[in-house]
């Protein structure tokens, strides 16, 4: 080793990048933490199919009804439940606890230090950081929909559903819905890891931002069920967030979906925004 | 990178850093010389740490300007960091990923890293500081002296051309640090600059061939060793049967303070040549049993300098 060779290395564009994502994700879901978290999401939809199941059991299901109520008929219904269930609260910490980790976690250890100057840049980091927080929120959402669709046809059977406009779907049809579900669930979940990421700028207690993200995404909530507050729904970005029912209908309603994208995409960029801006002059003395 | 080699590996004009109401930094003006082994020392507290965290860019000046190998920082973190190995504040790794997952993790964020290469250089690097055997291990599971390798580990993934090491040694059992003191000599030897930040004055004596010493925030001295030791009065001891027979032609030949011991005399050599003090004796016929020219230790000088001891300065 000479100190001569030290000289002749140069930048690998988009390899570096592409290299550092992998041990991002790596990170993230090789962390036991996060693997109990997502058994979690899964075994809340399965805890739901259990008592669903054990309810039908002790009394017929009435026809009609919400989406809910639909599983007994059909256990492909229990993936779009899960997600009506999960997104409330239990999706929105989990994509909290990640981004509370993202850039307070590594402030925490001090390794942010030697990110920084390994070199990443700071905007790389935060790019990555983002990326994994999408990822996350994807995973997250199809987790819930892929175990509530298994646990539902496990334990009630499926077959075509029926939309909520009267007309059936396809098994296939209704499989290929589902997904974009969890995906619009999740566009809306990475938004909200945005804004967890912002705060992750400002604390180096991983904890503390987690708790104040998960605190952003309930009071958004609360506001959104507030009747006298209506003028301020629209701007809610979780206002939009249940819409994903609307890919039930036959034909597919798009209004609302599409107002509710151009929201998440709105809340990513402004709070991205804030966390480079941030990020960007912080003195690291972790 | 042009041909122009930089003289200087670590130069700064000027840089001051104030935290709240401290000022931490206080107009330093660094010369790190190209392919020195440079010692940073300073009591706890004096401001080596953020001097060290402005010069990688973590830590943005309040005011004036750093260079690391030519290029300005942070400006230029991009393209010279790759070039320069460090430890900054000891060592911080995730605790539930083994020594090798750590360093491939900082691998695959040094953009001009191979990935081809990656697992040999780790390899090669953990070798190098005696960790080979606990790669596997988690991090969470290594003793503090491993968690210190495992950073200076992190340190040698590539050749560098410059290492800023603080506190190297922080946490070394004794063979340990003998293995780094002998490992910062290997890498100088090899052509890189080092900078080496430390509160042992003993070890930066052994180490270095240039000092720069800290006092609350200011460089107080700065230049190779040997002047620096110069600064401070040269002593001898003299062992001898008649004490107050060496003290008479001492003070003839003008040794200003010599002090009589338990069959020994002591006193300021200044610009005597050790020499001409034996000759004097031997001619005055004074038994010499042993003449020690004392050479002043770092510690000296430090006193000296800053007028005061080595303690942790608020």
């Amino acid at each position: 080793m000479s100190a001569g060779e030290a000289t002749t290395r140069t930048r690998r564009p988009g390899l570096g990048t592409g290299r550092l994502f992998g041990s991002e994700l790596l990170l993230v879901f090789g962390r036991r933490r996060n693997q109990v978290g997502l058994a979690t999401l899964l075994g809340l939809v399965v805890l739901i199919g259990v008592a669903l199941k054990v309810s039908a059991m002790r009394r017929p299901p009435s026809r009609g009804g919400d989406l809910v109520t639909a599983v007994a008929g059909n256990g492909i219904y229990l993936g779009f439940a899960g997600l009506t269930i999960e997104i409330a609260l239990f999706l929105p910490l989990a994509v909290s606890v990640l981004a509370g980790d993202a850039i307070a976690g590594e402030a925490n250890l001090g390794t942010l230090r030697y990110l920084l100057i390994a070199p990443v840049s700071r905007l790389r980091l935060l790019a990555i950081k983002a990326g994994a927080l999408a990822v996350g929120a994807v995973i997250g959402a199809l987790v819930v929909a892929a175990g509530g669709v298994l646990t539902g046809a496990a334990l009630f059977g499926a077959g075509p559903l029926v939309s909520l406009s009267g007309t059936q779907l396809s098994v296939a049809d209704g499989l290929w819905r589902l997904t974009l579900a969890a995906l619009y669930v999740a566009a809306g979940l990475a938004a909200l890891g945005m804004i967890g990421l912002f705060v992750s700028t400002l604390t180096e207690q991983p904890i503390a931002a987690t708790v104040a993200t998960a605190m952003v995404g309930t009071l958004l909530w609360i506001l959104d069920a507030v009747p006298q507050l209506d003028w301020l729904h629209p701007w809610l970005l979780v206002d939009r967030w249940p819409a994903f029912v609307d890919l039930l209908r036959e034909p597919v309603f798009l209004d609302r979906i599409g107002i509710g994208l151009m929201v998440d995409a709105a809340y990513a960029a402004v709070f991205f925004t804030l966390a480079w801006l941030r990020l960007r002059r912080k003195d690291v003395t972790s | 990178m042009s041909s122009a080699a930089p003289e200087l590996a670590i130069g700064s004009d000027g840089l001051s850093k104030r935290f709240g109401r401290q000022q931490v930094v206080d107009g330093l003006a660094l010369a790190v010389p190209v392919g020195s082994v440079y010692g940073f020392i300073g009591p706890n507290g004096s401001g080596k740490t953020t001097t060290i965290r402005m010069l990688l860019g973590l830590v943005r000046p309040d005011a004036g300007t750093c260079t690391l190998l030519g290029q300005p920082m942070p400006r230029g973190a991009g393209s010279v960091l790759p070039q320069v190995g460090a430890l900054v504040e000891g060592p911080a790794f995730h605790p539930y990923l083994s020594g090798t997952a750590n360093l491939r993790r900082l691998d695959a964020a040094d953009p001009t890293s191979d990935a081809s290469t990656a697992s040999s250089r780790i390899a090669a690097a953990l070798d190098r500081v005696g960790l080979s055997a606990a790669a596997g291990k988690r991090y969470r599971a290594y003793s503090l002296g491993m968690r210190q390798r495992l950073g200076i580990a992190a340190a040698l993934l590539h050749p560098r051309d410059l290492l800023v090491l603080d506190e190297p040694t922080n946490g070394l059992d004794p063979q340990g640090t003998r293995e780094v003191r002998h490992l910062v000599a290997e890498l100088a030897a090899d052509g890189a600059t080092v900078f080496v930040s430390s509160h042992l004055l003993a070890e930066v004596e052994q180490l270095c061939s240039h000092v720069g010493v800290m006092m609350t925030g200011r460089l107080v001295a700065q230049g190779p060793l040997a002047e620096l030791q110069a600064l401070t009065a040269r002593r001898f001891r003299l062992q001898t049967p008649d004490p107050p027979a060496a003290m008479s032609i001492l003070e003839q030949i003008g040794v200003t303070d010599p002090m009589i011991g338990a069959g020994e005399v002591t006193g300021t050599l200044g610009e005597l040549p050790p020499e001409s003090v034996v000759a004097a004796l031997v001619a005055g016929e004074v038994a010499v049993q042993a003449f020690t020219p004392v050479t002043a230790t770092l510690e000296d000088a430090f006193v000296e300098l800053t007028g005061e001891g080595f303690d942790v300065s608020g």
